[in-house]
């Protein structure tokens, strides 16, 4: 047994070419033990390659995979301590749900009724003991995906994969299931690396997430981490929406930064970037709920003037969309908290934005 | 009244024509043709023609034909010839065809195509050509009878030698030739129940650790139970009413059911006997299809296929 502080999985310069086509490239990521780790991107980003190289379908075309201090290069799949919970499940057909739960078990040293036990104790765990003799299509998608949970969890894995496994749920379904799916992790230990493309999936289940595109991971950290400083252009339109602007640093003091942005047609302050010099060129970004919209001037530095072209009525809160004196759009989130119409901005009205420094976010790349 | 009529026949008439004309059919060139089978069985022989009557100094329904079949043992031994080389060719069908059809549902999609086109390719050269060029390749002066000869000396003790192998005229001959005929009827059918089979059911056993062969045996096999019993069905049931192949390079002595239904009827002349056998022959044949279907329609409400 490895210790608790060494990393549980180690993923070491790995690489995946089909043909001429890298779908991974040059990955390296540790996750810790009992950890619930998201692998996040669009569709073709490599994170489905990736976990079936974990799993063992697939092999690194370069790089390895440590788990628990063992090399899993050449390891099979039906050798390797790791499970995984297909994105259709992949119930067998022919078999109940008693006998889908109960089928990795056959392969474990223990008795009949051992077994019978372990069975009995994962259906209870998902709560589907009443549903045991039902053959998959007898039963809903919800308690399918259960059942597929149940089963890859029967041998105690030490690493569980989940291929998108809220994806086939329609949306009351998958909150619901996401928490059981926290509260399930917490109770048996195992750590979960979940694959999604979803980013609320990601945010909610995880306790770290990496960002990935074209084979590459972007950046790896906690939800809030991720989504408050995302370290590229990609990250930051992945997760969460953000206007982007062209913006030229003037001065930097090494705390704070004043940048003159075209689009506003004004100078902003912003916080910092490492080696920052006046004359460079980055991104700025604002996310739509962290601007203030007013109808009156405020004080304080980052006041842009604008005007509303469009605007969505949520209910609790409204999205609007800003023309700035450039002429370039800006998307604000601004929550609805009084009551009465009179005082919300309605369109074609001129209104002040404001931000605060820490809330831009610059990007180099 | 017409326009009712016209109104009437546009609204129902074309849909219950067209479902209608396939049983129509079914009734007409199916059922009607067995009734007359069936209504020939329980005829008595006569000298007559057609040679066959009802009442007068015969008896209006005569069992005699049913009676003969149990106590004459030629129709006996045929009925075991005609269900054992039908077997034993369903069988080695099977053996061959499964892992040609697993074959064709893991390469890739211009290969299945040119594969598929192979397995049906033989359908299009005449069924009879194909018996002939068997016949003269089971031959004793052929390359092909040399060839096992040669096989069978080196094998065998000194004293076995042959100068050539009597492949001809042995229900060897006509298993061999029944299994070149039929196999497409078996991988057919096989390959449409494997092709619909979720690749993620092999990889899900293989991740709760299985290795492959245990895969095959688990997940695969009872999956393909369906195909395996059409593909049966269909290579059992034409093997087992077999004419033509028996005829031509079948033994003689030990003739099949086919041989003896059309000896009844042409040679012999005896056409309520000839219709017995026929009867006979579709209630060993029906009765194991409709138990089938039985058990797959109760699997499917408890269970079985989605």
């Amino acid at each position: 047994m490895a210790d608790a502080t060494a990393p549980f999985l180690r993923i070491e310069g790995v690489s995946k070419t089909f043909g001429t086509f890298q779908a991974v490239r040059d990955v390296s990521l540790t996750i810790t033990k009992g950890e619930i780790f998201a692998l996040l991107g669009g569709s073709g980003c490599g994170k489905t390659t990736l976990l079936r190289m974990l799993a063992g379908f697939e092999e690194p075309t370069k790089g390895r995979i440590f788990l628990d201090g063992q090399d899993m290069t050449g390891v099979p799949p039906w050798e390797r301590p790791v499970h995984m919970m297909f994105q259709s499940y992949a119930l067998f057909p022919h078999m109940t749900v008693e006998k889908n739960v109960g089928y990795g078990l056959k392969h474990e040293r223990m008795t009949a009724a051992q077994r019978a036990d372990r069975v009995r104790d994962m259906l209870d765990l998902v709560q589907l003991s009443a549903f045991a003799q039902r053959k998959p299509h007898q039963i809903s998608g919800g308690q399918r995906q259960r059942v597929a949970l149940a089963r890859a969890l029967a041998r105690q894995p030490k690493l569980l994969l989940l291929d998108e496994p809220l994806a086939a749920l329609d949306k009351k379904l998958r909150e619901q299931t996401q928490f059981e799916l926290m509260s399930i992790q917490e109770r048996t230990g195992v750590t979960f690396i979940v694959v999604t493309h979803d980013q609320e999936e990601a945010m909610t289940l995880a306790d770290r997430i990496a960002v990935m595109d074209r084979g590459q991971v972007q950046q790896i950290g906690p939800p809030a981490e991720v989504y408050e400083h995302p370290a590229t252009r990609f990250v930051a339109n992945f997760l969460g929406s953000i206007t982007q602007f062209t913006a030229t640093v003037t001065a930097t003091n090494g705390k704070e930064t004043r940048l003159h942005v075209p689009a506003f047609g004004s100078e902003v302050i912003a916080g910092t970037l490492p080696n920052l010099v006046p004359g460079e060129t980055l991104t700025l970004g604002l996310r739509p709920e962290k601007i203030t919209l007013l109808r009156d001037r405020p004080d304080g530095p980052n006041v842009i003037a604008g005007e509303v072209k469009d605007l969505a009525y949520f209910g609790k809160d409204s999205l609007y969309r800003i023309t700035l004196p450039g002429g370039d759009l800006l998307s604000v989130h601004a929550v609805n908290a009084r009551r009465g119409g009179d005082s919300r901005p309605d369109w074609n009205d001129q209104v002040w934005l404001s931000f605060a420094p820490e809330a831009a976010i610059l990007l180099r790349d | 009244m017409r326009a009712r009529l016209s109104h009437w026949f546009n609204k129902r008439g074309w849909s219950d024509l067209i479902i209608g004309l396939p049983y129509v059919w079914l009734a007409l060139l199916f059922l009607l043709p067995f009734l007359i089978v069936l209504a020939m069985s329980l005829a008595t022989r006569t000298p007559t023609a057609p040679p066959f009557g009802y009442g007068g100094e015969n008896p209006i329904l005569n069992f005699n034909g049913y009676a003969r079949l149990f106590t004459d043992d030629l129709y006996i031994r045929a009925f075991l010839t005609s269900l054992g080389n039908a077997a034993v060719a369903t069988i080695l069908c099977l053996l061959i065809g499964f892992p040609m059809a697993l074959g064709l549902t893991r390469v890739s999609k211009g290969w299945r195509n040119i594969l598929l086109m192979l397995v049906i390719l033989p359908f299009w050269t005449s069924f009879l050509l194909r018996v002939y060029a068997w016949m003269g390749m089971m031959g004793r002066n052929s390359w092909f009878n040399q060839l096992l000869t040669d096989g069978w000396n080196w094998l065998t003790p000194e004293g076995w030698a042959v100068t050539s192998l009597p492949l001809m005229h042995s229900n060897f001959a006509v298993v061999l030739v029944m299994v070149y005929t039929y196999l497409p009827f078996m991988i057919l059918p096989l390959y449409a129940s494997l092709e619909r089979l979720d690749p993620a059911l092999d990889e899900a056993a293989m991740d709760l650790g299985t290795r492959p062969f245990g895969v095959f045996r688990d997940v695969t096999l009872p999956q393909s139970i369906p195909g395996i019993v059409a593909g049966g069905l269909l290579v059992f049931i034409p093997a087992a009413g077999e004419l033509v192949i028996p005829t031509l390079v079948g033994d003689a002595a030990s003739p099949m059911i086919g041989r003896v239904i059309s000896d009844e009827f042409s040679s012999a002349r005896d056409w309520p006997m000839a219709s017995s056998v026929a009867v006979a022959l579709l209630v060993i044949m029906v009765i194991p299809t409709m138990l089938y279907s039985r058990y797959q329609a109760r699997a499917d409400g408890a269970g079985g296929q989605p």
